[in-house]
């Protein structure tokens, strides 16, 4: 039956993460943008909501509650709202957990998963993106092929979150024209993390590019194993993800710039009284609305097993346009004030423009 | 808990909706766009027939995915078929037992009959409270002098069925808007006539009255909602609520006429760019698509915005909960995507779009009433803006 309500449990978990973005992340996140360093007690305390480890089986020492991707859009649009560069840390470890819990092979899972129940963060990632414009997750660039035992991974990748300290990191590599997945373990010889990258936005969270010199992954390590993945999941879980975060950011700044045109006067009024402003916040308003239940639609998708390729690109794609849109006028309305650092809205734009880019690096 | 499915039945419900779009509206559609003013009575008796089918939720989401599916056929058809329409949605939304009973008995017997709604005037559209048309009360009878125009489906409700048009009228000029109030005028009243039928740049089939009030004398009990002029603040008007009460509900029904047109359009399109091999490449990074394949793809995401938007806004409505704000989110929203969207189709189909020959040049002068009636565009943006800000009509114009 047709619903647009949240069960309680989900109410109650939005209502715990919206109070650690709150807590957590907003105290902190302009001067982790500066200094671009998240503080190691924001990522421990978000962590111990258990995100991951409640989707993992008992057997492998997680929660074994049940994985849904509307409880994920839910938590991660929450997360987003806070801060997106924490939001992505805090789920970062997920770009591992959840395609080895999904698809990877029994034996894949006992040795992964419980690392990612642990008490503490679990440092882990993905690395799909390439440095070149018309960089495509599915005609990748970078290749595996069989040699022996081993699977031979060569190329470059580039925004891998997390890359210097992750324990273990999932590649994307073209295997005979399909893209597959290979798990390395940290120190893998050919596996050579270059420069932290320095982007327009997402200051906080540390990305970087990686090069794979003829890296050998043994066969076992193919994610799922002789049957590999199912990359077109992977990649719609990601742009449900993706999709939530950019409605996180889009509502943050709208939230922001509402109250800044009530409060702010000109010719004698708040500015918010003037319809350019005014139509420019319900517009804003319509779009974080409607980007969001396109976005559960495709969670509800993809939570019963269907193909979500259509709804989720079309989700992603609408919501990479409307977090600009959205942002940007958070800046315009805040005019002058919205150039400066002293109000996040300049933040929020320079993050929600990157969800165009940020393909693969959050899942859901 | 958050769930899209619909049951086995309500499927079925919507298919069928679909089905008949299909077989009996889009066949003659272009016919009564170019014949202007003629009724398609075949089409109006059997719809009548069949007005049980799917009425069981008429105004649930089951019953706007009906909608939507009608109108994806010929939203000029739709609007001119027999039923309680926006004269009916009034009285639902403000009625007493007893009137709904007088009223809208009607729609579950005998011949086709219409109820319409006369709000508009010459001299106000979207400012309600500059009514002119007034009603006298005298004894047990109201009496009404005025003019409406833009009356949908008035001419079948006043002069071709047993229906009756919901007037609004103000019973005192100086209340300003707690002035204003509602009517019930049966069909046959005396002192109530069409003056003319408008001709329209598209849902032609649907007339469009003026109606003229002379000296018009309808019963006491006939007023829908309190008599009393009872100033609540000054922002608030008990008459007034009742209106925007009736638009909670037909916003979203609107809404879901326009997505129905928008989808015929897209439709169109995409069979088109199919016979041509050309297919849309969905998930693919953008800076690989071509350029019609953007378009496409953003004219269905538009299309999906809009119709999540409005079942959200029916959804509300059918478990009782207020959805002032997200109807005229919804219908802000969904009048804007429908032109936007059957004016991209008539762009990419080149010849073809502009042809009379073909659907698209009528679906975009369709869609276009949609960012008009039961609110334009900017006026359901200013409720929207009001209630994002909570600033009254007077902090925000």
């Amino acid at each position: 039956m047709i619903s647009f309500s949240p069960t309680e449990e989900q109410q109650m978990i939005v209502n715990m993460v919206k109070q650690v973005a709150t807590d957590e992340f907003r105290k902190v996140y302009r001067e982790a943008d500066e200094s671009g360093e998240i503080p190691a007690h924001v990522v421990d305390t978000a962590w111990e909501l258990g995100f991951i480890s409640t989707g993992i089986p008992e057997e492998h020492n997680g929660l074994g509650g049940e994985r849904s991707a509307i409880t994920g859009s839910l938590i991660a649009e929450e997360l987003a709202w806070g801060d997106l560069s924490m939001a992505m840390h805090t789920l970062c470890p997920a770009l591992v957990a959840y395609p080895i819990l999904e698809m990877g092979t029994p034996e894949q899972q006992s040795k992964y998963l419980p690392a990612f129940c642990g008490d503490k963060y679990k440092p882990a990632t993905a690395a799909l993106i390439e440095p070149r414009f018309n960089s495509d997750p599915c005609a990748l660039s970078a290749s595996a092929r069989l040699d022996g035992n081993d699977y031979i991974v060569s190329g470059e990748k580039c925004y891998v979150p997390l890359a210097a300290d992750a324990d273990l990191l999932l590649v994307y590599a073209a295997e005979n024209g399909s893209t597959q997945g290979f798990i390395l373990e940290k120190g893998a010889s050919g596996l050579e993390v270059g420069e932290r990258e320095k982007n327009m936005g997402l200051k906080a969270l540390p990305t970087y590019e990686v090069t794979f010199k003829d890296c050998r992954v043994p066969q076992a390590n193919r994610l799922g194993g002789k049957d590999g993945c199912d990359f077109n999941r992977i990649m719609n879980c990601s742009r449900v993800a993706l999709s939530a975060m950019a409605v996180g950011v889009a509502r943050a700044a709208f939230e922001y710039s509402r109250d800044y045109a009530k409060e702010r006067a000109a010719f004698g009024e708040p500015i918010a009284s003037r319809q350019a402003i005014a139509f420019m916040l319900a517009e804003m308003a319509i779009e974080v609305d409607a980007t969001r239940l396109m976005t559960w639609e495709a969670a509800w998708k993809l939570d019963r097993q269907e193909n979500a390729t259509r709804e989720a690109s079309l989700v992603k794609m609408y919501a990479d346009d409307m977090v600009v849109m959205v942002t940007d006028g958070g800046v315009q309305i805040l005019g002058g004030h919205g150039y400066i650092r002293e109000h996040p809205v300049e933040l929020w734009l320079r993050n929600g423009r990157g969800f165009a880019t940020f393909d693969g690096m959050a899942i859901i | 808990m958050i769930d899209f499915e619909l049951s086995p039945e309500e499927e079925a419900s919507v298919k069928m909706a679909h089905k008949t779009a299909e077989e009996l509206l889009r066949p003659i559609g272009r016919y009564y766009d170019e014949h202007e003013h003629e009724s398609p009575q075949e089409l109006i008796d059997t719809m009548w027939e069949r007005r049980a089918e799917g009425s069981r939720d008429p105004l649930g989401v089951v019953g706007a995915l009906r909608i939507e599916e009608m109108c994806w056929g010929d939203a000029g058809l739709v609007l001119c078929l027999a039923g309680p329409g926006l004269g009916g949605a009034a009285v639902f939304a403000s009625g007493t037992q007893e009137q709904m009973g007088r009223f809208l008995k009607r729609f579950g017997e005998g011949k086709p009959v219409w109820a319409a709604m006369a709000m508009t005037e010459s001299g106000c559209g979207s400012d309600t409270s500059a009514i002119t048309t007034t009603a006298v009360r005298d004894g047990d009878e109201w009496v009404l002098n005025g003019e409406k125009i833009f009356v949908t489906a008035g001419k079948r409700a006043v002069e071709e069925s047993d229906g009756f048009v919901v007037v609004w009228a103000t019973v005192d000029k100086s209340a300003g808007r707690a002035g204003m109030k509602a009517f019930v005028v049966e069909a046959g009243t005396p002192g109530m006539s069409v003056e003319k039928l408008e001709k329209k740049l598209g849902i032609r089939a649907s007339d469009t009255a003026t109606i003229v009030f002379e000296d018009c004398r309808i019963p006491y009990e006939n007023i829908l909602g309190s008599p009393e002029v009872r100033k609540l603040d000054k922002t608030k008007t008990a008459g007034f609520q009742k209106a925007m009460a009736t638009f909670d509900a037909t916003r979203p029904i609107v809404a879901a006429q326009a997505i129905g047109v928008a989808r015929a359009a897209l439709d169109f399109v995409k069979e088109a760019l199919e016979k041509e091999g050309i297919e849309i490449r969905y998930g693919l990074p953008r800076q690989k698509l071509t350029a019609i394949e953007r378009d496409v793809m953003d004219m269905e995401a538009t299309y999906k915005a809009a119709k999540m938007l409005t079942m959200r806004a029916v959804w509300m409505m059918s478990q009782g909960q207020a959805n002032s704000l997200q109807a005229s989110m919804c219908k802000a929203k969904t009048g804007l995507a429908v032109t936007k969207i059957t004016q991209k189709a008539v762009e990419l189909m080149g010849p073809l779009g502009y042809s009379g020959k073909y659907i698209v040049e009528k679906c975009m002068r369709d869609a276009k009433i949609n960012d008009i009636f039961e609110g334009t565009g900017q006026i359901n943006m200013l409720v929207v803006a009001r209630r994002v800000l909570e600033f009254s009509r007077d902090q925000l114009k």
